[in-house]
């Protein structure tokens, strides 16, 4: 078993102090977050020195007079609980009059509700000696070769608590566990180099030690050196117009980048226009807009217990539903939260979230899923007569409307005639997003499909980085101007 | 919280046992942070936030633990020894690190900076004067940022420096805006409509029918902000030992193969000229520079303390990422006045946005124009341009053809606020360059 825990506070003894202290205002909240990081990696057959880390705090929000306010506190005592609430409160008085959401009439409606990740083999359940053993040896399985000049196995987990209550009594406690599992083998001959990952970091989920068998963790380490010798040989990826398959751990970039983000409602009503950007996508086209094919259909899902950004309610408090977001092609709905709906007039979801207790909560995609269609995936590589498929995202650009990108992905295997060819490296294309999902000529079945997400979306001012899951099958794109690397 | 921190650093030795050992670095903050989107104010509020990492070492084993900090010191030292004691039973599940490496010559130091900020009213009301018809949209940070360093040698080591930084655009419609800021420490309402009344007169151009460019090759003037951000994603690994070493630097080409940027071309990290702390994790003082290209041809990498026991060399300071945090390019001799005459025909590029590689053995990078992209003709602005996307290697861009740089530097303040106000600056010249590649 593992060491005791440094701290765990008593949330709700911290929530009865500060409804104690609340001040007389329109809207009161105090949203507490109580997280436990722990960093496990070995590289080059050396365990990297563990990390844990404790992070406990809260942050007071205040409505009054058409002007809202917050402050962030680590000091849980009810005097700092009480200076925090005077802070808040000025900072509402001061913006009164000239706060976005002053006229809205909105405020957050914090129900009473509770939600956990489904946990079934606790973190704490295995001793770090056992953890740092098989992350030892599964980074030994990456050393295959001499050419393997740098190979790491890591695992990040996090517990979270948070805590939303209201001076009104709402009442919204969560508790979250995440685990990052990575895998990495870098091969290297004169000046080519050439990594191969599991995934990025994109087989998080919510949940326990047993992530690592339903995710392949222990399947991947020779592969993925393998590919990375093979890559160091491999010919540039082809240039030209031509069908690109894109295996699901690419496919979660293509759907975060050119329709989640542009989705966002907050970066449509101009929010992030100084930092993150805006959006391409304008209010106007909900409900009518041709986003992509008939064959793209897309959920706003936070219901799906393993995935990364799963949760009950968001920071608001606004109970989490999921919705359609883009059926059969068709733009239905933005991924706005409770206050940029009433800024918008437009319906959308409970996405109002925060990185932590120091920064209030923004619009932000949570899971936003690709539904599977019907095709295996060697159907969808024998539909193919010229083409790329591309696995694993390395490289990730768009512009800040969302529209003009360029990815490029670790992998690739040349398409002839509907056959996998020759592995080919530094795959890359660019393209339009307002055009390219247009372009979705098949889309592959449950089997094809992967439960991923990225702990790594920022965004914000000040700036937010927040976990996000994205599922998706396989799925075929036509006439995409793909290209290689320098020779 | 310069006293905070150091009854907190006295608080561990006593909970040592036998021969072990620590560091201790401490982070904090007291910000203000307000949103503006349309002139008006999107989110407003403060933070205060302090945290304590303790690395407990005992011979070669170690383990380290962050807790964030409350404030109340009996309550604090309380965790923290219960801290202790999570990472002394960690450490006793770990092999020996052959790789630990920390400070052990005593090196304190004392850097306190100064500041004249504005009260939170007189912030607010001058930057939504300057959003008085017009599309304003940004944030304002204000206040301290704070670092320390203590060890059971006794160094102790504080960093403390107030500092604002108004970060902001006026949009002229979709995505045609001008980029601006206002950093420092001594709030100066003058020097702000000075900079307000400069991006208006940029904004009125942006009026203007914008022109739509085809892919292909064109010489292009990019500001020090611009430059920023090209530098930022070379730092990705290319100046760090770390990533020499292991053969992941997209400057491999420089190592392996002797490649060579332009001759004009000195990078260095400047800490002496920068706003960051100049100790680091480890309790290693940084030089206050260290040159890192010269003359074009690669010199010294950022050497972190682990890399320095991996590799048998020995550290400068650098911290665990091993990228730049005070980076500076020499100046060229180029007027800045002069740059739209030596530009001749071409793009006038404000800002560059979302930087990646498309090839990175090439140092091949890619990324988009953003803000205010002008083109120009015979040495004058004719219109706003549509955004473009660049696909380009440095060795290209900073190599063969690097026309110039500017004589002038721009000293630019990291804007970032991720989990806390960054303190990376750089000090940069404009460049102009022949022949860059638009794609999309």
């Amino acid at each position: 078993m593992q060491a005791a825990r440094a701290e765990s506070v008593d949330l709700d003894a911290v929530a009865a102090s500060f409804r104690a202290a609340a001040p007389a205002a329109d809207f009161c909240s105090l949203r507490l977050v109580e997280a436990r990081d722990e960093h496990l990696a070995v590289r080059r057959g050396v365990v990297q020195p563990p990390h844990v880390t404790y992070d406990c705090g809260a942050m007071v929000t205040v409505w009054d007079g058409g002007g809202v306010g917050y402050a962030a506190t680590s000091d849980l005592s009810s005097s700092g609980l009480r200076r925090a609430a005077e802070q808040a409160l000025a900072w509402a008085r001061r913006t009164a009059g000239s706060h976005v959401l002053g006229a809205s009439g909105w405020r957050p409606q914090v129900g009473d509700g509770e939600y956990a990740s489904p946990v079934e083999t606790p973190w704490a359940s295995i001793a770090l000696a056992d953890k740092v053993g098989l992350l030892r040896g599964e980074a030994e399985r990456l050393h295959t070769d001499a050419r393997i000049v740098d190979w790491e196995a890591g695992l990040w987990h996090t517990a979270l608590d948070t805590l939303l209550v209201t001076a009104g009594g709402g009442r919204v406690r969560q508790a979250f566990q995440f685990l990052v599992p990575t895998l990495s083998a870098t091969a290297n001959a004169g000046a080519e180099t050439q990594t191969r990952t599991f995934g990025g970091h994109a087989y998080c989920r919510q949940g326990g030690l047993e992530i690592l068998r339903a995710v392949g963790f222990f399947d991947a380490a020779p592969r993925l050196a393998g590919q990375a010798l093979e890559l160091l040989a491999a010919p540039n990826c082809p240039s030209g117009a031509m069908d690109l398959v894109i295996a699901p751990d690419q496919m979660i970039l293509q759907i975060h980048e050119s329709i989640g983000h542009p989705l966002e409602l907050d970066r449509i009503l101009g929010d992030e226009r100084n930092y993150a950007g805006r959006s391409f996508v304008t209010l106007d086209m909900f409900g009518t807009y041709r986003y992509g094919s008939e064959l793209l259909n897309v959920t706003f899902d936070p219901t799906r217990s393993e995935q990364l950004a799963s949760y009950g309610f968001d920071d608001d408090g606004q109970p989490a539903h999921r919705e359609d977001v883009i059926g059969a092609g068709i733009l239905l709905r933005p991924l706005g939260s409770g206050s940029s709906q009433a800024r918008a007039g437009l319906p959308g979801v409970a996405n109002a979230r925060a990185t932590s207790w120091n920064r209030p909560p923004i619009d932000r995609m949570a899971n936003l899923n690709l539904e599977p269609g019907q095709h295996t995936f060697d159907e969808l590589v024998r539909g193919v007569e010229r083409g790329v498929y591309v696995e694993t995202n390395c490289s990730w650009s768009i512009d800040d409307s969302r529209n003009k990108f360029q990815f490029g992905c670790e992998w690739g295997r040349r398409i002839e005639n509907g056959a996998l060819r020759e592995v080919v490296k530094n795959p890359n294309y660019r393209g339009v997003s307002a055009t390219f999902w247009r372009n979705l000529r098949a889309v592959g079945n449950r089997d094809t499909l992967e439960v991923l997400g990225t702990p790594w979306c920022g965004k914000g001012e000040p700036n937010q980085v927040i976990r996000v899951g994205h599922a998706s099958p396989a799925c075929v794109f036509s006439d995409v101007d793909v290209f290689g690397g320098d020779a | 919280m310069r006293e905070y921190f150091d009854e907190m650093a006295a608080a561990i030795q006593p909970l040592l046992r036998g021969a072990e050992r620590y560091t201790a670095t401490f982070r904090g903050e007291e910000s203000d942070f307000v949103r503006f989107n349309r002139g008006a104010v999107r989110q407003a509020g403060a933070v205060t936030q302090r945290a304590l990492t303790v690395d407990l070492i005992e011979g070669r084993r170690h383990a380290a633990g962050t807790l964030t900090l409350r404030g109340d010191a009996g309550g604090d030292r309380a965790r923290l020894a219960r801290l202790i004691g999570e990472l002394r039973e960690m450490r006793g599940e770990l092999a020996e690190d052959p790789y630990l490496l920390y400070a052990t010559a005593v090196h304190s130091t004392d850097r306190r900076r100064s500041a004249v900020l504005p009260d939170r009213d007189t912030a607010v009301r001058a930057i939504a004067r300057a959003g008085e018809g017009r599309d304003l949209v940004g944030i304002y940070a204000a206040g301290s940022s704070h670092a320390g360093f203590a060890n059971s040698f006794g160094q102790r080591n504080w960093y403390s420096a107030p500092s604002f930084n108004l970060d902001w655009s006026f949009f002229h419609d979709s995505d045609k805006a001008v980029k601006a800021a206002y950093a420092g420490t001594e709030w100066d309402a003058l020097e702000l409509e000075r900079k307000v009344a400069s991006a208006a007169e940029q904004l009125a151009v942006l009026a203007r029918p914008s022109r739509a460019l085809r892919p292909g090759r064109y010489r292009v003037y990019l500001t020090p902000a611009a430059l920023y951000e090209i530098l930022g994603v070379v730092s990705w690994g290319g100046f760090g030992l770390r990533a020499h070493r292991t053969k992941t630097t997209p400057l491999i080409k420089m190592i392996e193969e002797g490649r060579r940027l332009h001759a004009d071309l000195q990078i260095s990290e400047h800490t002496g000229g920068g706003i960051a702390p100049d100790f680091q994790d480890a309790g290693f003082i940084r030089p206050d520079r260290i040159t890192l290209v010269d003359g074009g041809a690669y010199r010294e990498c950022l050497v972190s303390p682990r890399s320095a026991a991996e590799y048998g060399v020995e550290t400068n300071g650098a911290s665990a990422s091993e990228a730049p945090a005070s980076i500076e390019v020499g100046a060229g001799a180029v007027p800045v006045d002069g740059v739209l005459r030596e530009l001749h025909t071409g793009l006038y590029v404000s800002n560059l946005w979302y930087l990646n590689f498309s090839d990175r053995t090439a140092c091949r990078t890619t990324g988009m124009t953003r803000f205010a992209t002008f083109w120009v003709e015979n040495g004058v602005i004719q219109a706003p341009a549509e955004v473009m996307r660049f696909d380009e290697t440095i060795y290209r861009m900073l190599g063969d053809n690097l026309m110039g740089l500017t004589a002038e530097r721009e000293v630019i303040l990291d804007p970032a606020t991720y989990f806390q106000r960054s303190t990376d600056s750089a000090r940069l010249p404009g460049v102009l360059v022949d022949d860059f590649t638009l794609t999309l």
